[in-house]
């Protein structure tokens, strides 16, 4: 029978029968299937979280090591090469398997319960990106663990990448799995576009979304442009190391800047795009404890684009001392400086939150508000590298380490910790503790701070980065002495975050469905949210919906309580990409298996690709093709089919 | 405890150095100045918060619009502006005084930098003024020094802090800097992008002196070996020639490879294996020995040699002078 | 006191309705991800040939006489991929057949082509960065050429299982898009490797 092309949906209030007629439409299948086939937004982004979580902590233990055999001159508690693939795979884990993915697991989570809808737009390819996410992260790690782990910085610079100097497989461990990662960030990205121009409850227009929304959508258009970038560079590396071809050997007419152009056109937007989310997280949730809006919304909304925009043509502040003409270097120079303006306007925002706010002393405040110091610390010692002769002195020291430390965990680890505190009760219906939180957050500011703001002094006093050991050079000793302690108290600090977390899950106090008061959709469902999220499709009035009665808004109240029933399936609401007016029914896929099917058959096509056994390569192609193929199926539940005669 | 040799924020001795520092120190107080501003900012807006707590309980305390507060953010930016402006404007004009290198040099360098030492050079339009040496590099107070940069290998970068900025060797093309060093000194110089396993063991110096004293190291680097006068140091040398020949050079001498270190005033060099050892009888006959375990993974194999081999070597070493 | 507004939408299409529907989107998205991709494998080229020695060009006036009909023949596989997509919004399942398959059987005719193109070349992937650009570039583009002839096939399978209508087609649009998307890449590296040597780059 052929189903109604058009629908007017029924308005009504939730009921328990209609309640647990989503229940059954929505729930993920109990047991192992729905554990591989899942496609719930929720599962998926609490995965993406525990997972970027486990390597945060990898990664941090790789920088202990590291900073035992720096903590003295001349140590040799790790060879050369030991350190140098520490190093590398430090920078890896940090910068690719952590400080991506925990933005898109928070924000997997959260975007529907943000926006008003049901799911992503495409919950298969959500829980794709998952499953490459970790195919591929255990992929570079069995180089890792196998000895073969990159060992040319993370940012691989050829010649030293190439098969002459690094004939082992450390290179193509990183080259592939980088190529296969960029495969999950690309359709992640996809994703969350197309979910926040189509998917978004009625009412809710651009000037009305959260700023994690802005902070994120701006990343994932970034990475739809860029990550081809890397992940070309990459392909092309592995070709020179396997094929013989000459991308970036000089000797037969390649180009070694070939590589830098290409990684940092993708690398700077990138390290936009692991910020600016994070950002969104604390312009989303420090006024919850300022107990007013966020100063300056559209300012801080714009100003998100501005940077991102701005991100993308500055690059060449990588490479100040490669020899380029002056004229180009004076170009990205003068970029390099004026960026600090738009990333200065969230600063600025912040701070008038607080001062004109009522601030109430919890531990997510704690996290949120001491990022904005440490997010200034950063800055500054990039607007210091940004001015090209300054640089020439500055750059490639452990000045630069120290600026990149301070933006990476200043304005990604600190807010995502912050995050965790702030959205924990939703995910799981319990608070975490807040005196084990003030312990965790003095142990980390504390330890992050001793072991970091000396370190620009050490910079300062001409240590180079990517030693492995050094001589007792004035104040060096002392300095990377300090360093090392330091990171021991923060590596606390992050040990009591993840006991607070581990501990909260059955001991920690029941957090309702709104404990902090805050005004944003997500806190208008249970903690923890059912499968189906909303069961009434909400119509947003304002930003803050939950405090429209007392903030007294001009327009109308926001309607949390009737809306849209979208019960006779699977369903959730499209609606227009600027006003957000309801303009479809979507009717969304269940469990699926195809997505993990494709994530298995890529690994086996990679894995073949590596150990050059072109069956197994081909094999994996073929099982990709197949699961596309099923995936794609067109389906008569999905409305994607229907006969043109009847 | 010394000044760092390879700090740059105390003292400059070379021109492009002294051009950077004013402009390195202008930035460093506008951060600092920054940091301290928002950071008294933050904490005088947050101590209010005790008076919020209520115990942590957030929803106890009521919600308010407030005041709309734009205007901090206009005069943030408006304030943040003005060091902005000033910083790109000087920015510009040192690039510009500094950049470039001379068009009229007084001494030409030919610099290769090689995984994990430096091979330098000295140009002349006359050949028989030609020299190559390694890892310490001289030359005249206020000579203005052009520097040409390769690489043989992978990329490094040349960086002498307490004269000039970095700039990279890069494989496959020439990248031109400069020095002129403002008085007379040893400054020490370090690889500056990271080249493989013993990149923290890549150093060089730059020895200033008065032109007098440069020619008199000139006119002693361009002549050959000296001739052994005793029968162990014959027995080096024709050690030398047959063994580290197969890498390095001693001119006047069958060692002619060009694969390592100039050896033939190697004792006139303050320091070994790029800047790792300084240079004495007992660090130059442990080199020799196990250069594996002084700087693992360089590219000099050990030399397995009996102990008469090795003094023999060491008398006739220690004659290139 | 201030109005609870509802949102109450009247007879809202349910799922996509011919190519506006989500699925199209998520075309559109990935396709400009390629997109960049190839734009930075065109960059590599004029990075590579504005920063090389003279006499980088392998071919200082590339042969045309493979190439240019087999650009013609993509655009006009292309054509018939249109044709074809019509044939549906049309409820014409032969001419919904003839233009997939014609389509499809002109792209395997691309391929060839340039398999004999790649044949007739007198050098190989290894010889300079010029050769491996051409190779590794035209390479790039017929992995996603055969891509599109699986696309093609697929989309032909599933007409012929009368899967699709005016309304119910989304599939059809978006495989099409990519298929259109592929020759406009096409033209792209055509006119870098085949044109500019003849305005001057490179030589």
């Amino acid at each position: 029978m052929r189903q109604p092309d058009f629908r007017t949906p029924v308005i009504g209030a939730d009921s328990v029968s209609h309640e647990a007629r989503l229940l059954s439409l929505w729930e993920t299948s109990p047991g192992l299937k729905g554990f591989l086939a899942t496609v719930d937004h929720k599962q998926i982004g609490i995965r993406y979280i525990v997972t970027a979580f486990i390597f945060l902590a990898i990664g941090g233990l790789e920088a202990l090591v590291m900073r035992m055999q720096l903590a003295g001159p001349n140590l040799s508690l790790l060879t050369p090469e030991q350190y140098n693939q520490l190093f590398s795979t430090h920078g890896m884990t940090m910068i690719f398997l952590y400080a991506s993915p925990i933005l898109s697991g928070f924000a997997n989570y959260l975007w529907p319960l943000l926006l008003g809808s049901r799911d992503m737009a495409f919950p298969r390819l959500n829980a794709l990106g998952y499953w490459i996410y970790l195919a591929s992260g255990l992929f570079l790690y069995a180089g890792f663990l196998t000895g073969n782990g990159p060992n040319d910085g993370w940012f691989n610079y050829v010649p030293y990448a190439s098969r002459d100097f690094n004939p082992g497989l450390n290179e193509d461990f990183y080259a592939l799995g980088m190529v296969f990662l960029g495969i999950s960030t690309t359709v992640g990205a996809a994703n969350f576009v197309v979910t926040a121009f189509r998917t978004r409850a009625p009412g809710m227009s651009v000037n009305r979304l959260p700023i994690l929304v802005w902070g994120t959508l701006t990343a994932s258009i970034a990475n739809l442009i860029v990550v081809p970038a890397v992940s070309l560079a990459f392909f092309l590396l592995w070709m020179d190391r396997q094929f013989g071809t000459h991308f970036f050997d000089p000797a037969g007419g390649g180009q070694p800047l070939l590589w830098q152009h290409l990684f940092w056109i993708f690398g700077h937007p990138w390290v936009y795009a692991i910020v600016l989310p994070a950002m969104g997280m604390v312009s989303d949730g420090l006024p919850v404890f300022c107990r007013r809006p966020l100063v300056g919304y559209s300012l801080v909304a714009l100003s998100t684009v501005a940077t991102m925009i701005l991100g993308f043509g500055v690059w060449v502040h990588h490479m100040f001392a490669t020899g380029l003409p002056a004229l180009g270097l004076a170009f990205f120079s003068g970029a390099s400086i004026v960026i600090t303006l738009p990333s200065a306007v969230a600063v600025f925002a912040w701070l008038a939150t607080i001062w004109l706010g009522k601030p109430v002393i919890t531990t997510a405040f704690l996290f949120f508000s001491s990022m904005i110091l440490l997010f200034v610390i950063g800055g500054v010692s990039g607007f210091m590298t940004a001015s090209v002769p300054v640089d020439w002195q500055l750059t490639d020291t452990y000045f630069v380490v120290a600026h990149l430390h301070y933006v990476l965990i200043g304005i990604n680890v600190f807010p995502v910790v912050g995050a965790t505190y702030f959205w924990f009760p939703k995910m799981t219906g319990r608070k975490l503790d807040e005196r084990l939180g003030r312990w965790n957050f003095w142990t980390m500011f504390l330890g992050f701070n001793i072991a970091f703001l000396p370190m620009h002094l050490t910079g300062l006093l001409g240590m180079p980065r990517r030693v492995y050991t050094y001589n007792d050079y004035g104040g060096w000793q002392a300095l990377n002495l300090i360093t090392s302690i330091g990171s021991l108290v923060l590596a606390i600090g992050v040990l009591l975050f993840f006991i607070n977390v581990i501990r909260s899950l059955r001991l920690g106090a029941p957090a309702g469905k709104n404990p902090w008061d805050a005004p944003t959709l997500e806190w208008s469902v249970s903690s923890p949210p059912p499968p189906y999220n909303f069961a009434v499709i909400p119509t947003v009035a304002s930003r803050h919906p939950l405090w429209e009665g007392r903030l007294g808004t001009d327009g109308g109240l926001s309607s949390l309580d009737r809306g849209m029933l979208l019960d006779s399936g699977k369903e959730t609401i499209g609606t227009s990409a600027l006003d957000a007016e309801p303009d479809m029914v979507l009717e969304m896929p269940g469990d699926s298996f195809a997505p993990l099917a494709l994530a298995v058959g890529l690994a086996v096509t990679f894995v073949g690709l590596l150990l050059r056994t072109w069956p197994a390569a081909g094999a994996g192609g073929v099982i990709v093709a197949l699961a596309i193929l099923a995936w794609l199926w067109p389906r008569r539940e999905l409305r994607e089919r229907e006969p043109a005669h009847g | 405890m010394t000044a760092s040799p390879l700090g740059y924020l105390g003292h400059a001795a070379g021109v492009r150095a002294q051009a950077i520092l004013p402009l390195t120190w202008f930035t460093l107080s506008v951060s600092i100045v920054v940091c301290l501003i928002i950071g008294a900012m933050l904490w005088a807006a947050v101590r209010r918060g005790p008076r919020n707590n209520a115990g942590g309980d957030v929803a106890s305390v009521a919600v308010e619009r407030g005041p709309n507060g734009t205007r901090w953010i206009s005069v943030g930016l408006a304030v943040s502006a003005v060091p902005l402006a000033i910083t790109l404007i000087w920015t510009m004009i040192t690039l510009a005084a500094i950049a470039g290198p001379p068009s009229n040099p007084d001494l030409v360098l030919d610099i290769t930098a090689r995984q994990w030492w430096w091979e330098v050079q000295y140009d002349s339009p006359q050949p028989s003024e030609q020299f190559t040496t390694a890892n310490e590099i001289h030359i005249p107070v206020g000579a203005r020094v052009l520097v040409r940069l390769h690489a043989s290998d992978v990329i490094h970068s040349f960086w002498v802090p307490a004269l000039s900025g970095k700039t990279d060797a890069i494989p496959g093309q020439t990248n031109a800097t400069w020095i002129q060093a403002g008085a007379a000194g040893r400054y020490l110089g370090q690889c500056s992008e990271y080249c493989g396993y013993q990149h923290a063991h890549m150093a060089f110096e730059v020895v200033a002196e008065p032109q007098a004293e440069f020619d008199r190291w000139r006119a002693s680097q361009l002549a050959s070996a000296a001739a052994p006068s005793t029968d162990s140091q014959s027995r080096g040398q024709a050690l030398v020639e047959y063994r580290c020949g197969l890498c390095h050079r001693v001119r006047g001498t069958d060692a002619g490879a060009v694969m390592a270190p100039d050896l033939t005033h190697v004792m006139s060099r303050r320091t070994l294996a790029a800047g790792t050892l300084l240079n004495n009888p007992g660090n130059l006959a442990g080199w020799i020995e196990n250069p594996q375990a002084l700087k693992p993974g360089n590219q000099m194999p050990n030399q397995f040699l009996s102990a008469k081999q090795l003094s023999d070597t060491l008398a006739y070493l220690e004659t290139l002078k | 006191m201030a109005e609870i507004a509802v949102s109450q939408p009247q007879n809202l299409p349910v799922g996509p309705v011919g190519r506006y529907g989500i699925g199209w989107w998520g075309v559109a998205t990935l396709v400009a991800s390629e997109a960049a991709l190839f734009s930075y494998l065109l960059f590599a080229y004029y990075y590579t040939g504005a920063t090389t020695q003279q006499g980088w060009l392998l071919e200082p006036s590339p042969a045309l006489k493979l190439a240019l009909p087999n650009t013609l023949l993509l655009l006009l596989s292309s054509l018939a991929a249109w044709w074809g997509e019509r044939g549906v919004l049309q409820r014409r399942r032969p001419q919904a057949l003839a233009g997939f398959g014609l389509a499809f059987l002109m792209g395997c005719g691309f391929v060839a082509v340039q398999c004999l193109e790649w044949h007739s070349k007198t050098y190989g992937i290894g010889v300079s960065s010029y050769a491996s650009l051409y190779f590794v570039t035209t390479g790039f583009h017929i992995v996603h050429v055969l891509v599109g002839l699986l696309v093609l096939l697929a989309i032909f399978g599933w007409t012929a299982l009368d899967y699709f209508s005016p309304r119910r087609h989304l599939v059809v649009s978006a495989g099409v898009l990519y298929w259109h998307f592929v020759d406009v890449v096409w033209l792209f590296v055509f006119t870098t490797y085949y044109l500019t040597p003849y305005l001057g780059f490179g030589r």
